[in-house]
């Protein structure tokens, strides 16, 4: 069974959809507690990092100490955003601190007409080997709807480029991340939430 | 590199796809789900509906249409047309759809943009502006294309951006329907001038209009109905035009 943590960032249906789709057993946790019994974590997200200060504790000691005996726990998009110690778009959110680095605003380049937020369909450039991208190629394309995005570091398996390069896939032992959305990713965002769901089996 | 999109757009009355030529003269054009499913295979990068009804017994009608085209799709979805309140976004929402587009609600109570974009993050929040040329700029008309707005299309973009919206769909009058291309001209003035994506439509006739609205109209994006749902051009086919040209899309 999969947690999909709902914290009020946004609407969860796509994604619900998505794993439905996908055939995955999951459920919408009422109570952190929840948490510590799931084979898998999901913490999806919209909008602004700011919403991810309800996901203080006790919901970040649940899932600390899931993610501490070993369970997978998957970030999509702010969710992604959170594995990190914090943003520049909510000073005063701290992240979850999975992963060492703070997500910074986006530059863009007016003369090149890179907007920001970006928003659309860019390619992944893997960077190493990844079980969340195990079927795909490096230069898939995904979607993308952020203005804030995520340092390069280690723990960046697939990076992308919008006037800035930043991580778009990070995965390390049970932690991973991507910062666009899967469940709106066509066939390969598809191929990415199945295999976290293989990850999680 | 970040792609330019191809939205498909499907105008639905009574859970059916419908286009007009200049917002008159409906022909039918099909099942909304089956279209999707098409447009997917087809590599279509995100989908449109719009309820051209918009009356009370439609919106139930148009819950169920979005529900059907979602669990078909996992690509961005967009419902528009006569969304008015929060209620009306949030129903569109829950139903499967990723954003709304505003239109005449936005002008009459442009605090709506700001409260959906608060509740559902700027990316959920299109504002639609559907603009004809005059002598003096591009003038904004509401009510579906039946009454000015006496609004410059260029200002009322700039003011949708800072009031949250987190993309501007822009439509030709002068174009749509008449598959005489996009306004290329309009679509660069609104694209200069805001940071955040516009969509162009109307007039979408050929693959080169195309390839003429992504670089001389600086859109971001371009959205065509009837040119896709009669099989006149795939997405398919489109999209390697596009690409021969330059462009870079998602294939």
């Amino acid at each position: 069974m999969i947690a999909l943590v709902d914290y009020g960032a946004g609407n969860l249906t796509s994604v619900r959809k998505a794993l439905t789709a996908l055939g995955a057993d999951f459920v919408v946790p009422s109570a952190p507690e929840e948490c510590r019994q799931a084979r898998g974590l999901i913490v999806p997200g919209v909008g602004n990092f700011g919403a991810t200060a309800r996901l203080d504790s006790p919901w970040r000691d649940a899932i600390g100490s899931a993610v501490a005996s070993g369970t997978p726990l998957f970030g999509i998009c702010v969710g992604m955003q959170w594995l990190f110690e914090g943003s520049d778009e909510a000073p005063d959110a701290i992240g979850f601190g999975a992963i060492a680095g703070r997500i910074a605003r986006l530059d863009g380049d007016p003369d090149q007409r890179l907007k920001v937020p970006h928003v659309g369909w860019n390619s992944l450039d893997f960077r190493g080997p990844a079980r969340l991208l195990k079927g795909l190629r490096s230069g898939a394309q995904v979607y993308f709807t952020h203005s804030f995005a995520a340092p390069v570091t280690p723990e960046c398996v697939a990076a992308t480029t919008h006037a800035n390069t930043f991580s778009s896939v990070v995965e390390r032992d049970n932690i991973f991340g991507v910062q666009f959305h899967p469940e709106k990713s066509g066939d390969a965002g598809l191929a990415i939430l199945r295999n976290f769901l293989e990850v999680c089996a | 590199m970040l792609t330019k999109r191809i939205i498909a757009c499907m105008d639905v009355r009574d859970g059916q796809v419908v286009k007009g030529v200049q917002f008159q003269q409906l022909r039918h054009a099909g099942d909304p789900a089956a279209l999707a499913r098409r447009y997917n295979v087809e590599g279509i990068d995100e989908v449109v509906v719009l309820d051209i009804t918009a009356t009370l017994e439609s919106r139930q009608a148009l819950a169920r249409t979005i529900n059907a085209v979602a669990h078909e799709i996992f690509l961005p979805l967009t419902v528009g047309g006569g969304i008015r309140s929060e209620d009306d976004a949030a129903a569109a929402i829950d139903a499967g759809a990723d954003k709304v587009s505003l239109n005449t609600a936005a002008l009459r109570q442009p605090d709506l943009i700001t409260t959906l974009a608060s509740r559902y993050g700027s990316q959920a929040v299109i504002v639609a502006i559907d603009a004809k040329r005059r002598d003096d700029g591009f003038a904004v008309y509401v009510r579906s294309g039946t009454t000015d707005a006496a609004r410059d299309a260029v200002a009322w973009a700039k003011e949708a951006e800072s009031r949250g919206a987190g993309e501007i769909l822009l439509t030709s009058m002068d174009r749509d329907g008449t598959k005489a291309g996009f306004d290329c001209e309009m679509t660069a003035a609104v694209s200069d001038v805001v940071d955040i994506p516009v969509i162009a439509s109307g007039g979408a006739g050929s693959v080169d209009h195309f390839a003429d609205v992504f670089t001389r109209g600086h859109a971001d994006a371009a959205l065509a109905a009837s040119i896709f749902h009669y099989a006149e051009s795939s997405v398919t086919e489109l999209k390697r035009h596009l690409r021969t040209h330059g462009i870079p899309v998602r294939l």
